[in-house]
């Protein structure tokens, strides 16, 4: 039973550094631009497809390297030829643009890489577990893990002690001060929309380890993201990750006593939060 | 800062004719559908599903167009009602109207819940929440496999002959029956709702969606109306779901995945959101153009998907405020 608890709380704490993963990318998005990017899963499947083209050539950990920064760049591209104009405009505009994305690189995905799904291979002495007795913990998760907090822990330090992270902060506060400051909110945007997006394509790269290469990989996350973001308190990236690992571990354990009840407990977990602090765990009174 | 949506679709249009003229013309076009639809070389079902998705989105228009309040979660209701409707049929009474109640009932009630929750929230918020727990309804309605039969659906039902005592009217095999009873359910409630935005309380939402601030300090109690026209617009878009089910004799978690909330969004925002008729013919545009893309490629997604960037860059305000705007100039 122990056992089977543990497992399934570590399982949690994977699911949640994913959802984490994902919500802070669309936090920074939704905070800096207010665009909600419903083509976010299809960013992440865009990681891990071309993640796989790139192994061949550059092997498992150049792909690692390399594939969120092309998704990235796609994304820059993306915002600078289509996001951009619908700043300032009603929040359906853009809601509508990106799920016109999403249905596009769904179906590109399944044009280019075929529909079925394909094996994604990570090094051999990753996928081995660590311990006998505790079989779930292989290399791959707790290298999932680690990594997971490491990028956290970077973007936290970007946002904090470099230039372009204050500019970001300060223009989610306030963009027209910013902007009257001489900061290029332009650029600003794109920017931070590049690293948003960047978090999605790793999180891609990383999920496609462990679950393998299905188009539409993205849609199992995107709505637990949604979620996390509106627990943990919109405005609030700490909230935003905090939300993402709190329900990934909730529906992590609840598997072990109502499986059937895994997926809906988190939106339990959301109504619960709207009655009682609907401004979410960490958000901002008033802010929306 | 830019443009609000209030600004787009503020621009009242001038009118290309009388309003009664083309309500006038709008009917004879429905009324007679089933006689020029297979001369056009189409075919009566298709004019059933354009009558069944006007319903849906012109009951989402109720509340984004004349509320001003952005849902992106109404394919929860729509399947509701067409959940509540199958499984009526299926396992409890074989009758058509009573599976309608059942279906609009369970929608409307699972609205009013969720309405309590998210009234208090605005904008971006507000949209986020709906699409969210829109999604409860899919994973229930897919994981819960002894009664609705998850992903491959509720099948082997079907919609029984209206019995009006005197005679019984049979949907059931003829299409173009169906299709009237379909056009019927669609007039009544299109009345209603037009009967409803022009009385006071109608006018109290438009008032909000002007301005929400000026109405909360005329003493409106904004709240309680925007939960009002959430539960409206929610009841119909369950109304339009019984009829979905009804047309297909089948039902699956499809009919309330996300993609279908988007799909009324963007027949709303296709036809014009300001105007009355826009949802309607938003849902006969976009429905002859799946029907046409999806016979001659795989990739409709793509196609569709592009649709909607197109729609949102060059065409926001939809086809009824594009004829406004070449009238002014």
């Amino acid at each position: 039973m122990t056992q089977l608890v543990l497992f399934n709380l570590f399982n949690g704490l994977i699911i949640g550094a994913f959802y984490a993963l994902m919500a802070l990318g669309l936090s920074l998005i939704l905070n800096l631009s207010g665009v909600i990017n419903f083509a976010h899963g299809g960013f992440l499947a865009i990681g891990g497809y071309l993640a796989y083209s790139l192994v061949p050539y550059l092997g498992y950990w150049g792909a690692l390297l390399v594939s969120p920064f092309l998704v990235a760049f796609i994304g820059i591209l993306v915002e600078r030829v289509l996001i951009r104009q619908l700043y300032g405009r009603d929040p359906l505009y853009s809601l509508l643009l990106t799920f016109g994305l999403a249905f596009m690189i769904e179906d590109g995905t399944r044009f280019i890489w075929g529909a079925q799904s394909l094996p994604f291979q990570i090094p051999a002495w990753l996928s081995r577990p660590l311990s006998a007795d505790y079989f779930f913990l292989t290399g791959y998760r707790v290298f999932m893990m680690l990594l997971v907090t490491a990028v956290v822990a970077g973007l936290f330090v970007i946002l904090n002690y470099t230039r372009l992270g204050i500019r970001i902060r300060a223009g989610t506060l306030d963009l027209e001060t910013v902007s009257v400051l001489g900061v290029n909110v332009r650029v600003l945007r794109n920017l931070n929309f590049g690293l948003g997006i960047y978090l999605a394509g790793l999180a891609g790269v990383l999920a496609v380890g462990m679950l393998g290469l299905q188009p539409n990989i993205g849609d199992n996350l995107i709505m637990p993201s949604f979620i996390a973001i509106i627990v943990g308190g919109l405005g609030s990236l700490p909230g935003t990750l905090a939300g993402g690992i709190l329900i990934g571990v909730v529906s992590g354990v609840t598997t072990v006593f109502l499986p059937a009840a895994s997926e809906a407990v988190i939106y339990v977990m959301m109504a619960a939060v709207l009655i009682v602090r609907p401004r979410g765990l960490l958000g901002e009174e008033g802010r929306f | 800062m830019g443009e609000r949506l209030s600004d787009v679709v503020n621009r009242t249009a001038p009118r290309l004719m009388d309003k009664r003229t083309g309500d006038i013309l709008i009917w004879l076009l429905l009324l007679s559908a089933p006689f020029w639809l297979p001369a056009a070389g189409s075919y009566v079902e298709l004019g059933t599903r354009v009558v069944v998705f006007a319903l849906a989105a012109t009951a989402l228009n109720f509340l984004l167009g004349y509320t001003g309040v952005l849902s992106f979660g109404h394919a929860a209701y729509f399947g509701l009602g067409a959940y509540g409707t199958a499984l009526t049929i299926k396992f409890l009474v074989a009758s058509t109207p009573v599976g309608m109640l059942v279906g609009v009932v369970v929608g409307a009630i699972a609205a009013a819940i969720i309405g309590l929750m998210i009234i208090r929230l605005r904008g971006v918020y507000f949209a986020m929440c709906t699409i969210a727990f829109g999604q409860v309804f899919y994973f229930i309605a897919f994981q819960w496999f002894s009664l609705t039969n998850g992903d491959d659906g509720v099948s082997a039902w079907h919609r029984m002959p209206l019995d009006l005592g005197f005679t019984t009217i049979d949907i059931l095999n003829s299409s173009n029956a169906f299709y009237y009873f379909v056009l019927a359910v669609f007039a009544a409630c299109v009345a209603a709702m037009a009967f409803l935005l022009r009385s006071p309380f109608g006018r109290t939402l438009q008032a909000i969606r002007e301005n929400e601030r000026r109405a909360r300090f005329l003493g409106i109690p904004v709240d309680a109306h925007i939960w009002m026209s959430w539960v409206i617009s929610c009841f119909f878009v369950s109304v339009a779901g019984t009829l979905f089910a009804l047309m297909n004799n089948f039902v699956d978690p499809r009919a309330m995945r996300w993609d279908q909330s988007g799909t009324f969004v963007i027949m709303t925002v296709l036809g014009g959101m300001r105007s009355f008729w826009g949802p309607l013919i938003g849902s006969a545009i976009y429905l002859v153009l799946q029907d046409y893309i999806s016979s001659h490629t795989e990739n409709w997604m793509s196609f569709i998907g592009a649709f909607f960037v197109l729609i949102v860059l060059f065409f926001p305000r939809g086809v009824l405020g594009l004829i406004g705007r070449k009238a002014v100039s």
